[in-house]
């Protein structure tokens, strides 16, 4: 791609950027929300058509107006949202669209089976192709949604954030089917706001920032800092260390959990959250962590086990509950969970504070106004406009409405679980260190987070889950580093 | 991109307007001789849609709550004869409160399927729509029973304001009422957050599966109010009134720009929409055309005006 332009009604969203992948390669596409990143794989993949620039393939030039052309041209997109029918198989997915017939003109399950089989084999994976997607996890999924790509003969595959739901494993198994695929020639672009994984899998990178091309480098020739100075442009970034407070200064504790049970996933489990204090939960994706947060704030049926608020045991059923005992849950899927993305940020955070911002049931709009318009300052959503529907925002900020309308109930204890999955670096050190100033005010916090460096800079006391169960209890100041805290949540003792 | 959206919502949600406007126009001119804009036939396109114009405002709340309510028709009809039934054997009051009864009885059934059976409320209301319509029938034996009582007649549909019908002030009163609820209360929020991601508003502390409850109830009772009216105006109770009334009520709706996959809803363009569709009605039955090319255009209107008011 070369000096690629667009503008959206007169605002330039890209800048006469080029963008060349080499053959066999594994090309990471980096930089914020809002760089620019979506808008060039949209153009490649002719969804939008660019203004000026040339795209070229194998040296001749080639023009993408749709979907269709630019699968034809063998780019395939592997969606961050699956793309994948979840009643039909495997095989019928791979083919959706392309399906083997029969002399009769009539689908042919077995051809399609049979060819499903050797696709997979040429990935090195064991799926049993004749199992509907739906009772797949969600790395088969994505792999799936990669066998569906090659079939199509695709040349050019694009990622995006295909990781952002695979546990450690999952993402091995991917690397390893992504390395298969350079070796038979095909270029993978791959989007990703995780330095490990860019650093493990690609060769090369390039960093877009506010439109424009910052850098190509080889990654064997550019540090991690230097990638993250290109994509936030700030070269001070302060790396995010921790203050250092030690649990000593906490007295009493004010939400103590004892003996929880929830089915098989969470095992008589108990601790203790002191004001002010911050607690981490690690461990790997399906280690239960979500369940447990799910549970404290009432939208699994607890089993076993009391939750008892400053001293007193409390029943909570229902969110209803645990928002009248003063909790608050930051979801991990924005998008399902956490908002309602047809309407403003407005009615978003007075959807959590209907009760307070109403006069027997009037809504109270004066007040109403004040508090969008606080929360949207406090909390820095840009652009600061209340009655933009949350939809029209980018990721990180769109997180942060989410905990606008959460801080704006006053809770007194924070649950957020992966608050920073798909959130771009400038926003993740924003957020925590709102979480560092909700802690402040003397708030209690539980964080789940997958990303180890933010649990270490903020939380004062980090529980590791495995198995459903608390197999580690640390104050902050017994882990060394991030390998050190990796070793744990592994299970691996030195 | 994202302008291009804004405009689009835009104007999508001011179409309505701009529909009623030019077929207001169009019929003015076309059908000027035929008396069309005479003001006792404006009144008349008013006092036609008033009984839609109140079920659409709670079709309204059902819609944007990602349900609907395919049962309204039949609860009109039910309780236009159970009403007269009850007029004519007990009295006056017996007869409102029998009427108001079956809308309850029909909602807390519908609500109870919906909201804590999770049956879809698609399937759950087409069913009531037979069960209404069939019980209606078989306690009159498919006979119209006359209703004599004047109070009745004058309260519900029949009785004028000076120089306005009666009706008018039952689909104003409707309107306002709906418009305040949904836009100024906590309810209409939790209404319009449930249909807008059930998920987010549990998550929120929203109540789902009451308000699911709540606006097929409310659907119901209101259905029972218009099927009053219908034994008002017509001064008999009969079990067909009020057929494919929801129809109509959902084509207002959507007319109107509420998003057929809830989260959105907008009372003003439901009232619009009603009175597009009974100024269709009316324009078509002015221009002479038989019952049955009616039908045939009043259809096409109706499917191209929906999808052109559709929100994506």
């Amino acid at each position: 791609m070369v000096d690629i332009s667009k503008s959206f009604f007169g605002v330039k969203v890209l800048d006469e950027v080029s963008f060349a992948v080499l053959p066999g390669e594994i090309h990471a596409l980096a930089g914020e929300n809002g760089a620019g990143k979506s808008t060039l794989m949209k153009i490649l993949q002719g969804v939008y058509s660019m203004d000026s620039g040339e795209i070229r393939i194998a040296g001749s030039s080639v023009s993408i107006h749709s979907f269709q052309d630019a699968r034809n041209l063998g780019i395939g997109m592997v969606f961050q949202e699956f793309s994948l029918v979840p009643e039909l198989t495997v095989a019928q997915n791979i083919f959706l669209d392309r399906e083997h017939k029969n002399r009769f003109g009539l689908f042919d399950e077995k051809e399609t089976v049979k060819q499903a089989h050797i696709v997979m084999e040429s990935l090195g994976l064991h799926i049993d192709v004749t199992a509907k997607v739906s009772t797949l996890g969600r790395a088969y999924k994505q792999l799936t949604e990669i066998a569906k790509a090659i079939a199509g003969d695709a040349k050019i595959l694009i990622l995006d954030e295909p990781t952002a739901s695979l546990a450690k494993e999952e993402v091995e198994a991917l690397f390893k089917v992504l390395r298969g695929l350079t070796s038979r020639g095909v270029s993978i672009i791959y989007i990703s706001h995780r330095m490990d994984e860019i650093y493990k899998i690609c060769d090369r990178i390039t960093i877009l920032r506010d439109g424009k091309r910052i850098a190509v480098a080889s990654l064997q020739e550019i540090t991690p800092n230097e990638i993250i100075a290109h994509i936030t442009g700030r070269k001070d970034l302060e790396m995010l260390a921790h203050d250092g407070r030690s649990s000593s200064q906490f007295e009493s504790p004010n939400f103590e959990v004892e003996g929880l049970q929830v089915g098989t996933r969470v095992n008589h489990v108990s601790f203790q959250l002191f004001p002010g204090q911050i607690l981490g939960l690690a461990g790997l994706m399906g280690s239960g962590r979500t369940e447990l947060v799910r549970a404290l704030f009432g939208l699994d049926k607890k089993d076993q086990g009391t939750i008892k608020i400053d001293g007193k045991e409390v029943i909570i059923k229902n969110p209803r509950d645990a928002m009248a005992h003063g909790l608050a849950f930051i979801p991990e899927d924005r998008r399902r969970q956490g908002l309602i993305m047809e309407h403003t940020v407005k009615h978003n955070i007075l959807s959590t504070n209907l009760s307070s911002l109403s006069h027997h049931s009037f809504l109270n709009f004066p007040k109403i106004n004040s508090v969008v318009h606080n929360s949207i300052t406090k909390f820095e959503v840009r652009p600061g406009e209340a009655n933009r529907e949350v939809r029209l925002f980018s990721g990180g900020n769109q997180q942060k409405v989410v905990i606008a309308k959460w801080m704006a109930t006053n809770p007194r204890f924070v649950l957020l679980d992966e608050p920073t999955v798909g959130v771009d670096i400038g926003t993740k050190v924003e957020i925590m260190k709102l979480i560092r100033s909700i802690a402040h005010e003397g708030k209690s916090v539980i964080l789940i987070s997958s990303e180890l460096p933010e649990l270490l800079s903020v939380c004062d006391r980090i529980l590791v889950i495995r198995k459903g169960e608390i197999a580690e209890d640390l104050n902050r100041n017994e882990i060394k580093d991030e390998d050190h805290l990796q070793m744990i949540v592994q299970g691996i003792h030195v | 991109m994202k302008i291009a959206n804004l405009k689009k919502i835009d104007f999508r949600s001011t179409l309505i307007y701009w529909m009623f406007l030019v077929i207001f126009l169009a019929f003015s001119v076309i059908l000027h001789d035929d008396g069309f804009l005479q003001s006792n036939n404006l009144l008349n396109i008013l006092r036609q849609t008033a009984t839609i114009t109140v079920m659409a405002v709670a079709m309204t709340f059902v819609i944007s709550a990602a349900e609907i309510d395919l049962s309204i028709g039949g609860v009109a009809g039910l309780t236009s004869v159970v009403a007269a039934l009850m007029i004519r054997d007990h009295g006056l009051v017996q007869g409102i409160l029998a009427g108001l009864a079956i809308g309850f009885i029909v909602g807390s059934a519908n609500g109870l399927l919906v909201a804590r059976v999770g049956i879809p409320s698609f399937l759950v209301t087409l069913g009531m729509q037979g069960v209404a319509v069939g019980f209606a029938a078989l306690v009159t034996n498919y006979y119209p029973v006359p209703i004599l009582n004047d109070t009745f007649n004058r309260i519900f549909g029949s009785g004028t304001i000076g120089k306005f019908p009666g009706l008018l002030l039952w689909s104003f009163t409707a309107v306002i009422i709906g418009w305040i609820t949904l836009t100024k209360t906590t309810f209409g929020r939790r209404v319009l957050a449930t249909g807008g991601n059930r998920d987010a508003a549990e998550f929120n502390g929203i109540n789902t599966k009451n308000i699911k409850f709540q606006v097929m109830l409310i659907s119901s009772v209101v259905a029972s109010i218009a099927g009053l009216l219908y034994a008002g105006r017509l001064q008999t109770g009969r079990y067909e009134w009020g057929a494919g009334d929801e129809l109509s009520a959902i084509a207002a709706v959507i007319l109107g720009g509420t998003s057929l996959f809830g989260g959105s809803g907008r009372i003003i363009g439901t009232f619009f929409g009603a009175l597009l569709v009974g100024l269709i009605n009316n324009g078509l039955i002015l221009a002479g055309l038989p019952v049955s090319q009616q039908q045939i255009i009043r259809g096409l209107i109706i499917i191209l005006a929906v999808a052109l008011a559709r929100k994506k």
